[in-house]
């Protein structure tokens, strides 16, 4: 099993009609998810590359019976889109557009948790999500990531995601999901909601977390995995040596008022039963201690 | 991006939020033509992105324009932190009869606005926090329903402000919330807000920090972009659009990615090296990007060696490889080079810097390896 998509996930695109969103919705296709449609007002009635365009969200479900959507309309249009596929009943809203402002993303996350609580909104500026062999919804390339299981990903950063992912392919451990959940201030999915998700999903025995520093998502998470989770969690926290007050590439990663550090975050995670590595391929290391002292 | 005291205060204004008059100047001559018109009493305040000016000599009264000639000769070129003055504001000196506290920021782990109000203003909020955090009134609001006067207004009354500044209170802070939202900050903080004995309310100090992606729907922002304080190779990379944040090593540090950036800059301190710089060149990688970013590295004095840390994930080893080839044909780089490409065609990567491979050039399999190599060489 997988958790929020999988071979019968039928995917929707607002913005198949643009460059990125037709580089990579079609490269989603060739990897075997299902991409029934593409949503452009202005397209409405054309393809791309066979798949047919319809004017609004609303049309292209009841057409195609898609149930995700995929947004990677540019950012001022994000906050309309994203409202547009909550009212139309995608039950989850990937949002791969970076530079989304913060005053969007604080109204349309408060918005949907309210008036569409059976959507998911996963992002803003996130790879996506890749249930390996199954279904993969963004930017992730499909081939570094391993099918089957038992490893669960949730991360905040995208190449390190990546990282993760092929090192574990190197392994030859395999990923049941792997869920970026972005580096925005309001991301639409937490690492509570995936590792809640992770804990409930029979297929998956560990999971691995990837944190930055800025915010408190990461001590959240900890106190979650110490008091809700059964299975073995290993962590890396990218960050460790960043100065305070300075943003580093992500718009959330900042460390301000002696919040946020990655110390602090590595000590809550330790505290509630962690391996966190002090490098990418250290917390890879660790996972594979986990699964192969799980015997599998 | 963060706004000077006065630019805070002409945004403020813009929402209708009562800011004394006052005027930007850059010369002695022009502080003491500013002060007579304004009129006496005036304050001149240092323009620098950090806090403490007070402290470092950077606030001073006048009663005169012989006063307004020495302060404002001995603000500008003032060097506090490490930042320059090179303007003051000018502006009409304010009775006080409180000092107190207001702002509104984004409370991440609520997913909510917080803002903040306290009768204990004037000084660092985070100490009152520490000290007496009761003081400190805290209301959370949804962004769909926003800031009702009615809430406002108990808000302020949690606050235990003084009586006759209820009215005045209420007025600034629902303005201030319309500043927060429809100007696009991610900070919005008066302090001190005050009380004149007069009875009305008034911002004395403005700190704004306004959110860059939100540039495109508001006209004028360049204007603060051009009073950001960056150093110049800070400037060079902001110029060419990339990610970068300079830092005090020797080691230059390219990756794709920011959390990979990151997460390089970490391994170089952890084996014992300190970086120059963070920079994320995304996730393209072509020969354009990796060429601007060896230039900016490369002009940095301090950079004794370069490792280019590059993921491949869709953007394929070989292909970053061949960038980077080409962007060494087109920049004289004189730091050596480590070089580790994981990922997608790594292999195929490898095998074309090997055909480039020197003293100068080198490539690692392993971010630690290679992390190690870039230390050593930058001794």
């Amino acid at each position: 099993m997988a958790i929020f998509v999988d071979e019968n996930t039928k995917v929707l695109y607002q913005g198949l009609t643009g460059s990125q969103g037709r580089f990579y919705g079609l490269r989603n296709r060739d990897y075997g998810t299902q991409v029934v449609a593409g949503v452009n007002p202005k397209k409405a009635g054309t393809d791309v590359d066979g798949i047919p365009v319809y004017a609004t969200v609303a049309e292209a479900k009841e057409a195609t019976g898609a149930t995700v959507s995929c947004v990677f309309i540019p950012a001022p249009g994000v906050k309309a889109a994203v409202l547009e596929a909550a009212e139309a009943g995608m039950e989850l809203v990937v949002v791969i557009t970076e530079g989304v402002p913060a005053q969007d993303e604080a109204y349309f996350f408060n918005k949907v948790k309210r008036d569409y609580p059976n959507t998911r909104i996963l992002g803003p500026n996130c790879p996506g999500i890749i249930s390996p062999g199954k279904a993969n919804i963004g930017i992730t390339a499909g081939e570094i990531a391993k099918a089957g299981g038992p490893v669960g990903i949730v991360s905040r950063s995208g190449t390190l995601t990546y990282q993760a992912l092929y090192e574990l392919k190197l392994q030859d451990i395999g990923v049941t999901t792997c869920v970026g959940i972005g580096g925005d201030p309001v991301p639409g999915t937490s690492f509570i909601d995936c590792l809640e998700a992770f804990e409930a999903d029979p297929e998956t025995k560990a999971v691995m977390l990837i944190g930055e520093i800025g915010g408190s998502a990461e001590e959240e998470a900890a106190e979650f995995i110490k008091n809700k989770m059964t299975k073995p969690v290993s962590a890396y926290i990218a960050g460790v040596t960043a100065p305070p007050g300075k943003k580093m590439g992500h718009a959330g990663a900042i460390v301000s008022g002696g919040k946020g550090t990655a110390a602090a975050k590595m000590e809550a995670l330790e505290a509630a039963g962690v391996k966190v590595g002090q490098n990418p391929t250290e917390a890879g290391e660790l996972m594979v201690e986990i699964v192969r002292s799980l015997g599998l | 991006m963060d706004l000077l005291e006065y630019q805070g205060k002409q945004f403020f204004a813009g929402f209708g939020i009562p800011v004394s008059p006052g005027e930007a100047v850059t010369t002695v001559d022009d502080a003491v033509a500013a002060a007579e018109r304004i009129g006496y009493p005036v304050v001149i305040k240092a323009q620098v992105h950090v806090g403490g000016r007070g402290k470092a000599g950077g606030v001073k009264l006048a009663a005169n324009a012989d006063e307004v000639r020495e302060h404002a000769g001995n603000i500008l070129g003032l060097d506090i932190k490490g930042h320059v003055v090179k303007t003051i504001w000018v502006e009409f000196a304010s009775d006080i009869a409180e000092e107190y506290y207001a702002s509104f920021t984004l409370d991440r782990a609520a997913k909510k606005h917080l803002g903040m109000l306290s009768a204990q203003g004037g000084v660092e909020i985070e100490a009152v926090a520490e000290t007496d955090p009761d003081a400190i009134a805290k209301i959370w609001i949804d962004p769909v329903d926003g800031l009702s006067e009615e809430a406002c207004r108990a808000w302020v009354s949690a606050a235990k402000l003084n009586p006759d500044a209820t009215e005045g209170a209420v007025d600034i802070l629902l303005k201030l919330y319309r500043a927060y939202v429809d100007g696009d900050a991610d900070l919005c903080e008066i302090n001190p807000l005050i009380l004149k004995p007069t009875g009305e309310v008034h911002a004395l100090d403005a700190k704004v920090t306004l959110d860059g992606n939100a540039e495109f729907r508001h006209e004028g922002w360049d204007v603060y972009d051009a009073t950001q304080v960056r150093d110049e190779r800070e400037q060079a990379a902001h110029d060419k659009g990339l990610q970068y944040v300079g830092l005090d090593g020797s080691v230059g540090v390219i990756a794709n990615g920011a959390g990979l950036a990151m997460s390089t800059v970490d391994i170089v301190n952890q084996v014992g090296g300190s970086p120059a710089n963070f920079l994320d060149i995304g996730g393209g990688a072509n020969a354009e990007v990796m060429a601007g970013a060896l230039e900016v590295i490369n002009n940095d004095p301090n950079v004794k060696s370069i490792f280019i840390n590059i993921f491949g994930g869709i953007t394929k080893g070989d292909e970053v490889a061949n960038g980077i080839v080409t962007a060494l044909g087109r920049v004289q780089i004189d730091a050596p080079i480590v070089i580790r490409i994981d990922g997608t065609n790594a292999a195929e990567g490898r095998a074309i810097l090997a055909d480039h491979e020197s003293e100068k050039l080198q490539s690692k399999p392993t971010m630690i390896e290679a992390a190690k190599t870039a230390v050593e060489l930058a001794k």
